[in-house]
């Protein structure tokens, strides 16, 4: 598998990560090579072979559909980069 | 002084249980050496007044005979577990400054059972590395010898709370292991390394990272110490809903119990290529140790485990890829200020994460991106189920499982940061566990031929820690480790 560095674009846009010309070039091969060394796992046949998604395959526990915390504003803003009153302050998004 | 600093963890607890020593004078004995073994760049954050406040409040328990089973021991806290109003970065340009309003579910059991915190230790980015150089603190270093004037790697990611009670800066630590990062430092660094059962220990308030395989675990010089804290941290906790319904057991007991007839099995494709000779060999000491200790040794096959790593590589930077969105520059952490909101996200996660924080984002979102989701997510995530059930058939005719814990002994930095393939293979050991959910534990075992620690590792069925600390325990008695860091804070054994 190579990956060009179109598609680096790609998933670095979809990652949201700034990736410069120059990076991905570096990345292209990086990528390409942890990918085609991953590609050994097309060696195992896994024909009708659930797929496992973590260890836990129990059903998960109930609990009420309660409130349990809340007038905590204060705390939910202490580490914002920016803030004004009791908002997150972010960058303009509807022209 | 000195003397309090070669005091197991068990010792220490019995010698504070009948006066000989207060937990101020074991606070005081270990910021000593925190102070002289700075060079180690163990710690991230101190916290002084903390501690001097818990050994104070440790002290008045035991005068009143109210003290917890960690009352006034001094441990450190891998810089992933968020702590209540103490810097959290998870060695992470991105979170520097992040001062959490909650604490980890883990860290609270540990202080409400009278644990003394000596600090934050360094770690890998994000937990992701093998050798603790990807923080943004830089490297831990291995308190074991230098290789040709060159400071050895800790291993990583929990590379700080290896070195650091290998150094004899911190009587236990709390480490977290995604894919080896408790195991692998722990047999780098010449100490005990659990990797519990996943949903033993409480996942709340530390960062994620792939949260299908994170579990928290502790390091500590003895089995014994292992099975103490580690009762400690296990337990129910509903706010993580993978988190088991088992009620408190205490694993002391288990530490002693005889392994006479217990079944131990020996995979034959753990003989990688490459694996340095001074491995299998001690491989094969273990064997001996654990048949002379009456345990019967049992020929087995885990047919899969050439492509756990592989396996690995996709499902935990695809779950990294989905953890890490939520650093997005505006609720916590740095932001790089730009035009507009997708503009400040790229911008702030650019410059926010370090390379193979990225790297690993990366190959995430691609193995889950349209088109390709099948070919890599779905495929890593059958195969996972065929590692687990190696495992579930091998435990049909086995108790537990003996492995080396690393291919090679502890490596100099800069080794090996240039490949990341090359990185990867570090935990070729290790993953499988994780991937299958089993507990695992490192026990310190042997040399290399320069001198450097080995470690050999034990897995068994999920829930079966116990088990794992009496046979860990037979490795240890026979396998007499030297234990003698170089640049440890003083005479430890």
């Amino acid at each position: 598998m190579s990956v060009d560095k179109n598609v680096v674009k790609k998933i670095s846009r979809l990652a949201r990560i700034h990736v410069s010309e120059e990076k991905s070039e570096l990345l292209s091969t990086d990528l390409g090579n942890i990918l085609n060394w991953i590609e050994q796992l097309e060696e195992v046949n896994t024909d009708g072979v659930e797929p496992l998604t973590g260890v836990n395959e129990h059903a998960l526990a109930w609990r009420y559909d309660a409130v349990t915390d809340g007038e905590i504003t204060d705390e939910v803003l202490k580490n914002a980069p920016e803030k004004a009153g009791e908002f997150f302050v972010v960058p303009k998004v509807i022209e | 002084m000195s003397d309090l600093l070669k005091m197991t963890a068990t010792e220490a607890r019995n010698s504070l249980l009948k006066k000989e020593i207060s937990s101020v004078e074991l606070l005081n004995a270990y910021q000593n050496a925190m102070e002289n073994t700075k060079a180690l760049n163990n710690y991230v954050t101190l916290t002084l007044d903390t501690a001097k406040q818990m050994a104070v409040n440790a002290d008045k328990a035991y005068a009143q005979g109210s003290a917890g089973p960690l009352a006034g021991l001094p441990i450190g806290v891998k810089d992933l577990f968020c702590t209540k109003d103490i810097e959290t970065t998870a060695c992470s340009a991105i979170l520097k400054g992040f001062l959490p309003s909650y604490e980890s579910t883990v860290t609270s059991n540990i202080w409400h059972s009278g644990g003394v915190m000596l600090g934050k230790l360094n770690c890998d980015e994000f937990a992701m590395g093998s050798s603790n150089e990807t923080s943004i603190f830089g490297p831990a270093v291995n308190p074991w010898s230098k290789i040709d004037g060159i400071d050895l790697s800790p291993g990583g990611s929990s590379g700080g709370s290896a070195s650091s009670v290998a150094a004899g800066s911190a009587l236990m630590s709390l480490g977290t292991d995604t894919g080896g990062s408790i195991r692998q430092p722990a047999a780098f660094c010449g100490v005990v390394g659990l990797k519990p059962t996943y949903g033993r220990c409480s996942r709340w308030g530390i960062v994620a990272f792939a949260s299908s395989l994170d579990q928290a675990g502790p390091f500590t010089r003895t089995v014994e110490d292992s099975a103490l804290i580690f009762s400690v941290m296990a337990g129910h906790d509903p706010k993580d809903s993978t988190s088991a319904s088992l009620g408190y057991t205490n694993f002391s007991e288990a530490v002693k119990s005889s392994i006479e007839g217990i079944r131990v099995g020996i995979p034959a494709e753990y003989n990688v290529d490459g694996m340095d000779i001074e491995i299998s060999d001690l491989w094969k000491k273990g064997r001996a140790w654990l048949e002379q200790a009456g345990a019967k040794i049992v020929d087995i096959n885990l047919p899969h485990t050439k492509y756990a790593l592989p396996c690995y590589y996709i499902i935990a930077p695809a779950e990294a890829s989905s953890n890490l969105a939520r650093y997005d520059g505006i609720r916590y952490g740095k932001r790089i200020e730009a035009e507009t909101l997708d503009a400040m996200y790229e911008a702030t996660r650019a410059d926010g994460f370090g390379e193979e924080v990225q790297r690993r984002i990366l190959i995430g979102t691609y193995a889950l991106s349209a088109g390709y989701y099948d070919a890599y997510y779905l495929k890593a995530q059958q195969v996972r189920r065929l590692i687990k059930e190696d495992f579930e058939r091998a435990f049909n005719d086995v108790d537990a499982i003996l492995t080396p814990t690393t291919p090679t002994p502890a490596f100099p930095l800069g080794a090996e940061v240039s490949d990341p393939i090359t990185m990867y293979l570090n935990d070729v050991f290790t993953v499988p566990a994780n991937l299958a959910g089993l507990p695992g534990i490192s026990v310190p075992a042997g040399f290399s031929n320069q001198g450097l620690p080995l470690g050999l590792q034990l897995l068994a069925p999920p829930f079966e820690e116990g088990r794992l600390f009496s046979v860990a325990n037979a490795i240890e008695k026979q396998a007499e480790f030297l234990f003698a860091p170089a640049r440890a804070a003083g005479d430890l054994q």
